[in-house]
């Protein structure tokens, strides 16, 4: 692993933490949406599945030892034991399928692929762990912590359009990353 | 470092960071293993103790579980159609006394002890080839890049503002990232250059 490895993972992990300084968005419905799960999509996605993988669990290392960089300045080893704790250890494996995602695919996939891919790692691997987590912890049936997820789905489906725009965009000022 | 310590001299507060670790494993592990809410209880009695033992108003401790209060009330509403209130209530304390305890570890303990602490911890794995000096480069540099990349978005935040851009999140993120990512460039030269 050469220093610019290094220093791409610790960017990755910094971002992620900065994407929580962005103000949240609340859907109609009263679920807040916050840009922090878009950093693990862009980690996964610029840096491939390895360093992609390792940038969130320093994310994760320097959140446990009580640095407050969830969204809304949430921090701790408490944040893993909430009800949102699998998601976050959901995030990393994530990241790594999403890399593994765009490193497999030849070139640079077109936008409806990319998309796809954010969804498959952000979304379906981050709630393998996080419903059963839920499921678990608050003593639910696996379908009844599903349902209560579930009200996240539309803003999950927006933070990989958007990363993937983004994703698009930085590559076309950075031709050569 | 800006972290979530508070400061004091109690045992809690001297302690190794790993021993408090341990401990609560341990007990995270001991709230599950013994299913009975009387035990649970005087959990919650002990983790309240402990709190004023470390010098801290029991506020503190109720700042631990207010930002999962909706979802208690969640967890009671579902538990109370699918079960019990019984076990609603007994899923709660037992979700509040863990929240409740590692919020003590992160009170009562400096970031930067934990993370000597880790790097303490790594350093037998670099004889099997692990490279803890990149771990540790790593971590310094992520915490050196937060405050950086905080003031980064607000500075194209406060651009994209005079360009009434500011509510549109790919105006500010795309600016940002392309901005980080040919720092970052500079950045690994400067610490190949500096013989790292």
């Amino acid at each position: 692993m050469t220093t610019k490895d290094i220093v791409l993972i610790a960017l990755f992990a910094a971002l992620t933490a900065a994407l929580g300084v962005i103000p949240q968005i609340t859907l109609p419905m009263g679920v807040p949406i916050t840009a922090q799960s878009m950093g693990v999509m862009l980690a996964g996605a610029f840096l491939g599945a390895k360093r992609g993988g390792l940038a969130i669990i320093l994310f994760l290392a320097l959140l446990a030892v009580g640095l407050p960089l969830l969204a809304g300045g949430r921090g701790g080893l408490g944040v893993f034991f909430g009800a949102s704790g699998g998601f976050l250890i959901g995030f990393p494996v994530g990241a790594f399928m999403i890399g593994y995602l765009f490193d497999r695919y030849a070139g640079r996939p077109p936008l409806f692929p990319s998309i796809l891919f954010m969804l498959l790692g952000g979304v379906g691997v981050v709630y393998l762990f996080g419903v059963p987590w839920l499921a678990v912890i608050a003593e639910l049936s696996v379908w009844q912590a599903l349902a209560a997820s579930a009200a996240f789905l539309p803003g999950d489906v927006i933070k990989a359009v958007l990363a993937s725009l983004i994703l698009r965009e930085v590559r076309k000022a950075i031709p050569n990353l | 470092m800006l972290d979530l310590y508070s400061e004091g001299n109690s045992r809690l507060h001297t302690m190794k960071p790993g021993w408090k670790i341990l401990g609560l494993a341990i007990s995270g592990s001991l709230l599950f293993a013994v299913d009975n809410i009387l035990f649970s209880i005087a959990f919650l009695a002990v983790t309240l103790a402990l709190f004023a033992a470390a010098g801290l108003p029991l506020r503190r401790a109720w700042a631990q579980i207010r930002p999962v209060i909706w979802i208690f009330v969640l967890i009671m509403i579902a538990q109370a159609l699918f079960n019990s209130w019984w076990v609603g209530l007994f899923v709660i304390i037992r979700f509040a006394v863990l929240l409740m305890l590692a919020g003590l570890l992160t009170l009562t303990t400096r970031s930067s002890e934990m993370i000597d602490g880790i790097e303490a911890g790594l350093r037998p794995l670099s004889r099997l080839g692990l490279r803890t000096r990149g771990i540790s480069l790593a971590i310094s540099l992520t915490l050196r890049f937060i405050p950086v990349l905080a003031s980064v978005v607000r500075e194209v935040r406060e651009a994209q503002y005079a360009r009434g851009l500011e509510r549109n999140i790919l105006a500010l993120t795309i600016p940002a990232i392309v901005r980080t990512l040919k720092m970052s460039e500079d950045i690994s030269d400067a610490i190949d250059a500096r013989g790292f």
